[in-house]
């Protein structure tokens, strides 16, 4: 047996596939024209497939931030945060962020899935508990399985099967860690936080929130779904990412927890990694003080996402359930959502193919997600496209 | 405390109708090449479990679970704990 013949399944399934969607595993961006626009096999594209949800990928401001680092203090700092990897710049950005999410403490990390990996795997540890929303992040399930704690699901955003859960550990007397996501990535709904937060005062447990869809895109101030549900106090920590909202790459965990610097001693991904490129924290710097100081940006956004979610359940087709940035359009089965997303890309359309298990309850979905930057044309632009293949093969969705 | 036979017996319901083919529920049965259930299907299954005993099953423990043997004995065991 070779050491590949394992993935047999792997390869069928992609076989299979590649008849319906064939261009889907050769996608190559060869060109960016603009945060929603590239250039895929020498043809125009709207991106409506990322999370770039303020458009800042392309700011002045944070392109001219970024070059200066790179001048001043090189492409990267070769070292993790622990050697010689923490330059003032890192540092600074750790305090913007407690400041704008007006907590005590921050943690950075060099993506936003090694934070989650961080956290789940050092904060909870044996004998102790982490009680995970199902549709939580491969992220968080990562650091979860990574960790020593017992891990157990809950039903996603089912208030009831939490209680449940939380009832029956009363006996451990243990430390319980709740884990939920803000925006979920693929269904787009938001956690029923209020009431999650209730549960976790009233069993005494901590909670978590991973904003990393949520972030400059829920709350008054963008500080997430947290801020917008009125319960920051009962949030113990908040993870969350530079490569969405923020247009960079990295992570973060903030609380008032003081004691949150000891993870910097104890968590191995934080450790044994290099630390974020001077580059990156500065752009990610001037796009936290862009998403503080411009809320038109999340209020275009979600002007586009309502509209373009009414357009879509206006044409019948089954999405997730409500609207949001993340608009998830239920398939029949993989091959189906392959042939669509293939008719997409015909009509000058990006989305992202979401396919079991990575879509929840083992569904296929396209997943459809827009920007602040996207301009009204190119909104009524997919929602022309998904109309004409909607027409097209009624049978499909 | 019910014993494993009685567990046994509860279980079979839930996993019937997973046997595409009509072939028999037995302690041997394996969950992946009997009965074909990806990640995704077992952790429904071990949902309707943990509703029908009562019991909260981590996942640490459901990576062990091979057979409907092992799933009693996981049961058993928790039933234990929970007590």
């Amino acid at each position: 047996m070779g050491i590949f013949d394992k993935f047999g399944k792997l390869a069928e399934a992609r076989k299979a596939l590649e008849k319906s969607g064939g261009e889907f595993f050769s996608v190559i961006i060869e060109r960016v024209i603009s945060p929603t626009e590239v250039i895929i096999k020498g043809r125009s594209m709207v991106l409506a497939g990322g999370n770039n949800y303020l458009g800042l990928t392309f700011h002045a401001e944070c392109i001219r931030a970024a070059c200066e680092a790179i001048q001043k203090e090189g492409t990267g700092t070769t070292g993790s945060r622990v050697a010689n990897g923490t330059y003032s710049g890192h540092a600074a950005l750790e305090q913007e962020l407690s400041e704008f999410f007006g907590r005590r403490k921050t943690v950075i990390f060099s993506t936003g899935y090694i934070a989650c990996m961080a956290m789940l795997s050092t904060l909870v540890g044996r004998e102790e508990v982490i009680l995970l929303d199902a549709d939580c992040h491969a992220s968080i399930y990562d650091g979860c399985r990574m960790g020593g704690a017992d891990v157990i699901r809950f039903r996603h955003n089912d208030i009831q099967d939490l209680e449940k859960r939380l009832h029956r550990l009363e006996k451990r007397k243990t430390n319980v860690l709740i884990a939920v996501e803000g925006l979920y990535s693929m269904m787009g709904d938001r956690a029923p936080l209020a009431d999650i937060a209730a549960l976790k005062r009233r069993y005494g447990a901590y909670l978590l929130v991973d904003e990393a869809h949520s972030l400059g895109v829920l709350g008054q101030t963008g500080r997430g779904l947290a801020e917008e549900a009125g319960v920051e106090d009962s949030v113990d920590f908040i993870v969350g990412t530079f490569s969405k909202s923020l247009g960079a790459i990295g992570g973060f965990c903030t609380s008032n927890h003081p004691e949150l610097d000891l993870i910097r001693y104890a968590t191995r991904p934080y450790i044994f990694t290099a630390s974020s490129s001077p580059s990156i924290i500065a752009s990610t710097r001037m796009a936290l003080k862009i998403l503080r100081s411009q809320p038109e940006l999340k209020h275009r956004l979600w002007n586009h996402a309502n509209l373009l979610y009414q357009r879509l359940k206006d044409l019948g087709l089954s999405l997730g359930p409500a609207p949001s940035p993340i608009i998830a359009i239920f398939c029949e089965n993989p091959l189906k959502t392959a042939e669509i997303w293939k008719g997409l890309l015909d009509h000058g359309i990006y989305v992202n193919m979401v396919l079991p298990p990575a879509a929840p309850e083992g569904r296929s979905l396209l997943r459809c997600s827009l920007s602040s930057l996207h301009t009204r044309e190119q909104v009524e632009k997919i929602g022309d496209a998904l109309a004409s293949l909607k027409a097209k093969h009624p049978e499909e969705w | 405390m019910l014993s494993d036979r009685e567990l046994f017996e509860q279980i079979i319901p839930i996993l019937r109708p997973l046997a595409t083919d009509g072939s028999e529920i037995t302690a041997e049965t394996d969950l992946v090449h009997d009965l074909s259930l990806d990640s995704l299907k077992i952790m429904e299954v071990m949902a309707e479990i943990e509703d029908r005993f009562d019991i909260s099953v981590p996942l640490n423990i459901v990576s062990d679970i091979r057979t409907v043997r092992d799933v009693v004995l996981q049961i058993q065991k928790l039933l234990a704990e929970a007590e």
